[in-house]
């Protein structure tokens, strides 16, 4: 039986879109992480680790892959990029005990991850404090060059800014027909990236949350397809 | 409710009937029906009994003439005793129908003075009157089957039904082909248990296999048991005709634009005419159609389900009081409801399914004895032949039901849930109470424990939720629930019917201003799927208006009013429900027998023997395969006749397969009757020279391997997926006010099929999802019996051009309209994912 998530292999094949941004080359992979070639960092947003669990609590029964399967798609990026640094921007896990939840598996999973690179957690909403017992180092936010890493977009931030939160998504209209799809958002100052845990949802780059954070005359939505990502111009863009 | 009867009727001798009935037969000047005595004379000897009778045949009295002579016999409780609770449990598939009999059964309860109470209880029915119902019961409760599984949930149900002695389930032929049909199974297989004593009334239309029936009415404890059955010879022979019309049929589509002159005389002619259509989308073209050329000004009304509530009230109001001429409606009005005067039935498009046909007709002339009038008006050339092959079965009085599926597994679920609110059980106990549900009967034992688990704590093989279980088993090994708030969320999530996410229609004066503007009345509700591919300025019809569609914002879709007469978006208007398997036959049958197409229009018949002699007319088992080639295409058309559904999975199949022979498909298209498919290289030839067989290409394998891929990578599973999840208590149903949007419940819906498919295929949801697909959106069963029966007998014609019967089938090709049927748009849906980027290219 054909595998409905992606595999490791068809996740890694995907084509990189090169942006220049911050006069640095940046690599969006369909798969939904950035790797900024020049610092060679790898940034993730929004995994939501063991979501399924914190979902459990309360008595819906989500299926309790999404840590494993999640990590396996983010180790795959890994081995892709070779990073010196990955930085997880940000509701990296789902609720504050998401972290001491974490099973063996996902622990030794991480760890390979982190093995031989610096791995940073940037705090969120969803985990506002440091992750119990997991490698890595945990920051609010955190500066390469010109570029601040944080996880709430900040539009009082005048530099390059790269974060999470919002979970962009994009829908386009054609033929007759709608295709709504987890995208990056970018103006080429200020850059949001999808959520990367495969339990999470998006919002509609059209949506209200989303006003006042870009130069819309140099905004794009990078849609991830299949195996490559397209760039959509704002015009196009349909609210849901 | 009439009870009128003939005097030739056997009077009542040797039956026992209390004095205020004998007298209240006397006063009307009527008789007791044979049926109606003979149903009491069965439950007083304790039998349960499907009851099997013509619209108008006085059935519901029949139904209720038991409980009635029972508790008159009881008397009124003694003062200073404990009144007893609830009697009688009338159980009907609409809320609408529980309200109605509550109007028509209270009439001869009070000329009679008889000491009954009867109330309803829906899901309109305000809280207080609920609580009061519990504490102080009706004796004869009118009800719908979610309402009877919220009550068996309750911690009181065991003493709320310590008294209850019958049960009347209405309309029961409807009711046991779906999930809500399950549903009540399992209710009445829990009532079975709770009041041994219990005697089953069912009330049916005539169909085709009543055995089914009865064995769903009794427990089945060694299998096969069966209610008793008494049937009613039908009434006066409906005069049905097919609308001959002098305008020329259409060789396609679905709008019977056409014959508006001739429907619009029709309703002049008569006091009343109801106009039954398939879908919403042609009740609002039809209704259109008819205002456009209405010059006498005749009072012609539209109703559907998803216009305003207060807005289709008005109408039926003004319908009961004969105020309006001609109503033009979809299946909401489908089951037994009493209309005002109504002397005509006018049937737009194919019947689809003679039973269906039978019920709509059933409603002029609510009178057994007087003929019910109806014209059938098709909308293309195989609609003709259709519609004579189910004026022929109506003739026979042969209906079809589609056959009772196997009881579904998220239902199960769901009931599990229920019965653990109510009281703990143990395992061994509930699954011998549910296999004694007919859908249940051949439930494995392993397959229920799995759904325990599920209900436990998801059911997955790698148990990590124990902790946090819904229901955990005892040191006694009773099942209970973990903490009271669960009943709470089990009674928010209860039933079986998942709505499709609908936006409000909302008016506003102000154009181009996007949805950000102030918003007038609502019209109505509308699917969301259909807007979503709208731009702004589009025009669509809805509500009988043309509408410009100008935003969404939140859960409305807001509109203003269009000055141009023509919707710019089509709106498909093709049938919503397959033909069925019976009606299928007969139009085969009715194909290959020459004799018969004298019966047809003369246009309809000319264009068969034209068929005849240019290519060829398939015997009624036979599969006819013609190929021929057309502008730079090469096309293969089929026609086996057997309904939209399967044939849009035949024809995956089948691309497939060309695709792997090479063969480069390019595309294809499925209608009722045939399916045609066109490729880059000359199918006929390749057949001619045994590079593909017909038998190879058709073969019953396809349903293996082939089907399975496909599943893999079909959309249609997800859409089936979340119903079921719903269902089944894994993802919360929406609740008005606090509800998330469809939208995301449809995302994490998907995320978790994909996730659960991944890690854990053999999952009890995924196996429900499979077997809801396979029966539903795929119609596998269907296909499967077709492949079989064609084995051997497909006939290959190759010809040099276009035959008349693939006409039709090609006029389809580009001209359905994305926002098609479920299961059409899904298909497509599939396919647009990656299209249209890629075809709009890297930078738009």
């Amino acid at each position: 039986m054909r595998a409905a998530l992606k595999t490791v292999d068809q996740v890694t094949a995907g084509e990189a879109l090169a942006l220049s941004f911050d006069d640095a080359e940046v690599l969006l992979d369909p798969a939904g992480v950035a790797y900024f070639v020049e610092h060679r960092i790898l940034a993730v947003s929004d995994l939501h680790l063991e979501k399924g669990s914190s979902y459990a609590r309360r008595r819906v029964y989500l299926p309790p892959y999404d840590t494993a399967a999640t990590l396996a798609r983010l180790a795959a990026m890994v081995a892709k990029y070779d990073p010196a640094t990955i930085i997880s921007l940000g509701d990296g896990f789902h609720d504050k005990d998401a972290s001491a939840r974490l099973g063996h598996e996902a622990r030794d999973a991480i760890a390979a991850i982190a093995a031989r690179r610096e791995l940073i957690w940037v705090t969120g909403n969803h985990d506002p404090l440091p992750p119990a017992n997991v490698p890595g180092d945990s920051v609010e936010m955190l500066a390469f060059g010109r570029t601040v890493f944080r996880h709430i977009p900040d539009a009082s931030e005048f530099g390059h800014e790269v974060c999470g939160h919002l979970h962009p998504c994009a829908r386009i209209v054609g033929g007759g027909r709608s295709v709504r799809r987890p995208c990056f958002a970018s103006d080429g100052i200020r850059l949001i990236m999808p959520s990367f845990g495969v339990f999470t949802g998006g919002l509609n780059v059209c949506d209200d949350e989303f006003a006042g954070l870009f130069e819309m005359s140099r905004f794009r939505a990078y849609m991830l397809g299949k195996d490559r990502v397209f760039a959509v111009g704002a015009r196009k863009l349909h609210g849901d | 409710m009439s009870i009128a009867t003939s005097p030739s009727n056997p009077s009542s001798d040797g039956i026992d009937l209390p004095v205020p009935f004998l007298d209240w037969f006397i006063s009307k000047g009527w008789q007791p029906r044979a049926h109606q005595l003979e149903l009491l004379t069965k439950a007083d000897a304790g039998r349960s009994s499907l009851l099997i009778a013509p619209t108008g045949a006085g059935k519901t009295l029949a139904g209720f003439l038991p409980s009635l002579v029972d508790l008159t016999r009881r008397g009124s409780p003694q003062p200073g005793t404990k009144k007893p609770g609830v009697h009688t449990l009338y159980i009907s598939p609409l809320k609408a129908l529980a309200v109605d009999i509550h109007r028509n059964l209270s009439t001869p309860v009070e000329e009679m003075a008889l000491p009954v109470m009867i109330e309803t209880r829906t899901g309109d029915t305000p809280q207080s009157r609920r609580q009061r119902q519990k504490l102080n019961p009706p004796d004869i409760l009118l009800t719908t089957p979610e309402q009877l599984a919220l009550l068996l949930s309750h911690k009181d149900a065991e003493r709320f039904f310590a008294d209850l002695r019958y049960v009347v389930l209405d309309e029961l032929h409807s009711l046991v082909t779906s999930k809500r049909g399950h549903l009540l199974a399992l209710g009445l297989a829990r009532l079975h248990r709770l009041c041994p004593r219990l005697r089953v009334t069912g009330l049916s239309a005539t169909v085709a296999e009543p055995d089914m029936l009865r064995q769903w009415l009794v427990p089945q404890r060694d299998g096969g048991e069966m209610a008793d059955i008494i049937t009613v010879a039908g009434g006066a022979k409906p005069d049905i005709t097919i609308l001959k019309s002098k305008e020329r049929v259409p060789w396609s589509g679905h709008s019977a634009r056409y014959s508006m002159p001739e429907v619009y005389e029709a309703i002049r002619r008569h006091k009343t005419t109801l106009l039954f259509v398939n879908t919403r989308s042609q009740s609002e073209m039809l209704f259109q159609e008819l205002w456009r050329i209405n010059e006498d000004n005749l009072p012609i009304a539209l109703h559907h389900g998803s216009l305003d509530v207060s807005q289709r009230r008005k109408v039926e109001h003004a319908m009961q009081n004969n105020a309006l001429r001609a109503i033009v409606a979809t299946s909401t009005l489908d089951l037994g409801i009493d209309w005002g005067d109504v002397d005509l039935v006018i049937h737009v498009g194919s019947p689809k399914g003679a039973s269906r046909l039978a019920q709509r007709i059933g409603r002029a002339n609510h009178r057994m004895d007087e003929a019910s009038k109806a014209i059938l008006v098709p909308a293309n050339r195989f609609e003709v032949m259709e519609c004579q092959a189910a004026l022929d079965a109506n003739y026979l009085g042969a209906q079809d039901t589609p056959p009772l599926a196997e009881g579904a597994l998220d239902v199960l679920c769901q009931h599990i849930l229920g019965t653990a609110c109510a009281e703990p059980f143990r395992s061994d106990d509930l699954y011998a109470e549910i296999v004694t549900a007919a859908p249940y009967a051949n439930l494995p034992r392993e397959t229920f424990d799995r759904a325990v688990q599920f209900v436990a704590h998801g059911g997955y093989a790698l148990q990590s939720y124990e902790r946090y279980a819904r229901i955990r088993q005892t040191s006694e090994g009773t099942w209970r629930i973990s903490h009271p708030s669960i009943a709470q969320q089990y009674r928010l999530n209860a039933g079986t019917i998942v709505e499709a996410a609908m936006l409000n229609i909302r008016m506003t004066r102000h154009r181009d201003k996007g949805a950000a503007v102030r918003a007038g009345p609502t019209l109505g509700k509308i699917e969301e799927g259909f807007v979503e591919a709208l731009a702004p300025g589009d025009t669509f019809l809805f509500a009988g208006k043309v509408l410009r569609f100008e935003g969404i914002r939140e859960s409305d879709c807001i509109v203003s009013k269009a000055s141009d007469l023509n919707a710019k978006v089509p709106v498909y208007a093709g049938g919503k429900f397959p033909t069925t398997t019976y009606l299928s036959e007969q139009v085969r049958k009715m194909l290959s027998d020459r004799k018969s197409w004298s019966r047809l229009p003369a246009q309809v018949s000319d264009w068969l023997h034209i068929q005849k002699r240019k290519s060829a007319v398939p015997g009624p088992r036979d599969l006819l395969v013609e190929t021929f080639p057309r502008g730079a295409r090469y096309y293969l058309v089929a026609y086996p006749f057997e309904g939209r559904l399967a044939h849009q999975t035949l024809c995956m199949l089948l691309t497939r397969r060309l695709e792997r022979a090479k063969a480069r498909p390019l595309g294809f298209v499925a209608s009722d009757y045939a399916v045609a498919i066109w490729g880059l290289r000359d199918m006929g030839a390749m057949l001619r020279s045994g590079e593909i067989t017909l038998d190879g290409l058709f073969d019953q394998d396809m349903l293996g391997d082939d089907l399975e891929s496909w599943l893999d990578e079909s959309f249609l599973l997800k859409r089936t997926f979340r119903n079921c999840a719903v269902i089944a208590g894994l993802i919360e149903k929406r609740h008005p006010g606090k509800e998330k949007s469809g939208r995301q419940v449809t995302v994490s819906a998907d995320l978790i099929y994909d996730v659960l498919r991944t890690h854990e295929p053999d999952h009890i949801l995924l196996q429900a999802t499979r077997t809801d697909a396979r029966t539903g959106l795929l119609d596998i069963g269907r296909l499967n019996d077709m492949l079989s029966r064609i084995r051997g007998r497909i006939m290959h014609k190759d010809l040099e051009g276009i035959s008349p019967l693939a006409v039709p089938v090609m006029l389809e090709i580009g001209k359905e309209s994305v926002h098609g049927g479920d299961a059409s748009e899904a298909l497509m849906a599939e396919a647009a994912n990656d299209l249209v980027l890629e075809a709009l290219g890297k930078d738009i």
